[in-house]
């Protein structure tokens, strides 16, 4: 059984907290076990970088010390968190200065940071470790004629990392394949979604929670996946707002991903979160494998 | 002793990790800020505000909301012909107003940005409701209705934390922090 040290992150605890039992659900089912980092703190957001820095880099590193005693890799599966810990850990690997500074605050918690580990996204999990080959293997409801638009989003793939495609990755597009469903184009996909922008410049997020949901209506999808809490809490919690704004009439489902993993690996939909959304999806969209397949729509090259 | 160094110069050496002067590479192509989502929105978009910095425009450019608009996605960045970290000199921007108490009126970012701080130093992780006041008057009172109805639909479905979450080694964790920033200057 393969092992991750799990870093859930503040919003999984409650604000995504479906997030959270669909990881656990469809992980358990690919024979993966997430094992929580004991006594975790905030990862410090976007506001704690630009505040102060070093101090931002210790709280991250303080996750990545606990998590490093256990010698697996970690994953995060909000995208700011992944983000954080992925740059805190290449920076002190290459940083000794800083690696030291940090770890002079570390020994208050008795801990130590060497920088033998890899964060990785949730996502990577399932896109990269597991693949969509054996994803495929695990489905017994397909998903079957159901549109997704696949949201990246920004943190997940920005800032570029090593050579990887930042600007038309396919990763998400192929695990949705390998789930039955039909990923439709999305050529919003890597745009961002506000962030917390929602709260400090709330007109400016609007409009730009507005612009995905037009382009996925556009797109003629049923729902959008995103692999993110800020994603989801703006893309649907927002949608009310964004119709009173601008006279739209938006009633589009945001789920995570791995809560259309669990749908069509067939685990029943309470176990998975779903309910707890503002924005519910079709009942024929949750019953898997009895959709009739749509005809084929001529997918619009952008 | 003269302190002769310009904002131009204080700016770069905000930047953590840039080797040189990245700023002075800038060609001013435009294509941060035409790729910036919220360019729109702003009063200088991110190709003015650099041209801005190498011009030592300091009032104008600590005057402006650009920097507290940038929601932090990195688009500007990977595309950026000079590889010039736009998204770090923002947050640099951020850092250097909030150090000097220098920013627009109105704004709610620098207020939001230090309850998080505050939060975050006390519990050790995040607490949303506690954030609200931060923010929550700086709305009209149409927007304040509809951040409760939100809040009220997140409470009904399970979603909103009705208890602050605290870490288990919390004096620990505040000593750690001590060891970084003096406590007094943050409570």
């Amino acid at each position: 059984m393969k092992e991750y040290a799990y870093f859930p992150g503040c919003s999984l605890e409650k604000m995504a907290v479906s997030y959270h039992m669909s990881a656990m659900e469809t992980t358990r089912k690919l024979g993966i076990k997430l094992r929580e980092i004991e006594d975790w703190n905030c990862c410090g957001a976007t506001t704690y970088f630009y505040i102060d820095e070093l101090l931002a880099y210790t709280l991250c590193a303080r996750n990545l010390a606990i998590a490093e005693k256990t010698g697996l890799d970690v994953v995060a599966p909000c995208s700011a968190c992944y983000k954080n810990m992925y740059f805190t850990a290449a920076h002190l690997k290459k940083d000794v200065d800083l690696a030291e500074h940090v770890n002079f605050a570390l020994e208050e918690d008795n801990l130590h940071f060497s920088g033998n580990i890899n964060v990785k996204h949730l996502i990577e999990v399932f896109s990269q470790d597991v693949g969509p080959q054996e994803l495929k293997s695990k489905i017994s409801k397909p998903l079957t004629g159901v549109r997704v638009a696949p949201y990246y989003g920004c943190q997940i793939v920005r800032p570029q990392k090593e050579k990887e495609n930042v600007e038309q990755p396919q990763f998400f597009e192929d695990m949705l394949s390998a789930i039955g469903a039909t990923p439709v184009n999305y050529p919003l996909k890597m745009r961002c979604c506000g962030g917390s922008l929602i709260i400090s410049s709330r007109t400016a997020a609007l409009s730009m929670v507005r612009n995905l949901l037009q382009c996925a209506v556009d797109s003629q999808a049923t729902v959008i996946a995103t692999a993110c809490p800020m994603c989801q809490v703006n893309l649907e919690c927002y949608q009310q707002q964004v119709n009173q704004e601008f006279g739209t009439n938006f009633s589009l489902p945001i789920l995570y991903f791995t809560q259309l993993v669990g749908l069509a690996m067939g685990i029943p939909v309470k176990k998975l979160g779903i309910g707890k959304e503002f924005i519910a999806m079709a009942p024929s969209l949750l019953q898997p494998g009895q959709v009739e397949p749509e005809p084929d729509h001529e997918i619009i090259k952008e | 002793m003269t302190n002769t160094i310009t904002f131009g110069q204080e700016v770069q050496n905000l930047l953590q990790a840039a080797e040189g002067e990245p700023l002075r590479t800038c060609i001013q192509c435009g294509t941060c800020s035409g790729t910036c989502p919220v360019a729109g929105f702003m009063d200088y978009t991110p190709r003015q505000m650099i041209a801005m910095i190498n011009q030592n425009m300091k009032e104008q450019v600590l005057e402006s909301n650009t920097f507290w608009y940038c929601a932090s996605c990195y688009h500007c960045t990977v595309r950026c012909p000079q590889d010039i970290n736009i998204t770090e000199l923002m947050y640099a921007l951020k850092r250097y107003s909030i150090w000097n108490h220098r920013y627009k009126e109105g704004l709610v970012g620098p207020d939001f940005s230090e309850a998080f701080v505050k939060m975050i130093v006390r519990g050790g992780r995040s607490f949303e409701p506690v954030l609200a006041p931060a923010y929550i008057f700086s709305f009209g009172m149409r927007e304040f209705l509809l951040e409760i109805q939100n809040a009220t639909e997140l409470l009904l479905k399970g979603r909103l934390p009705v208890i602050p979450a605290r870490i288990k080694r919390l004096e620990n964790f505040k000593r750690m922090i001590g060891r970084i920033i003096p406590m007094g200057g943050l409570e």
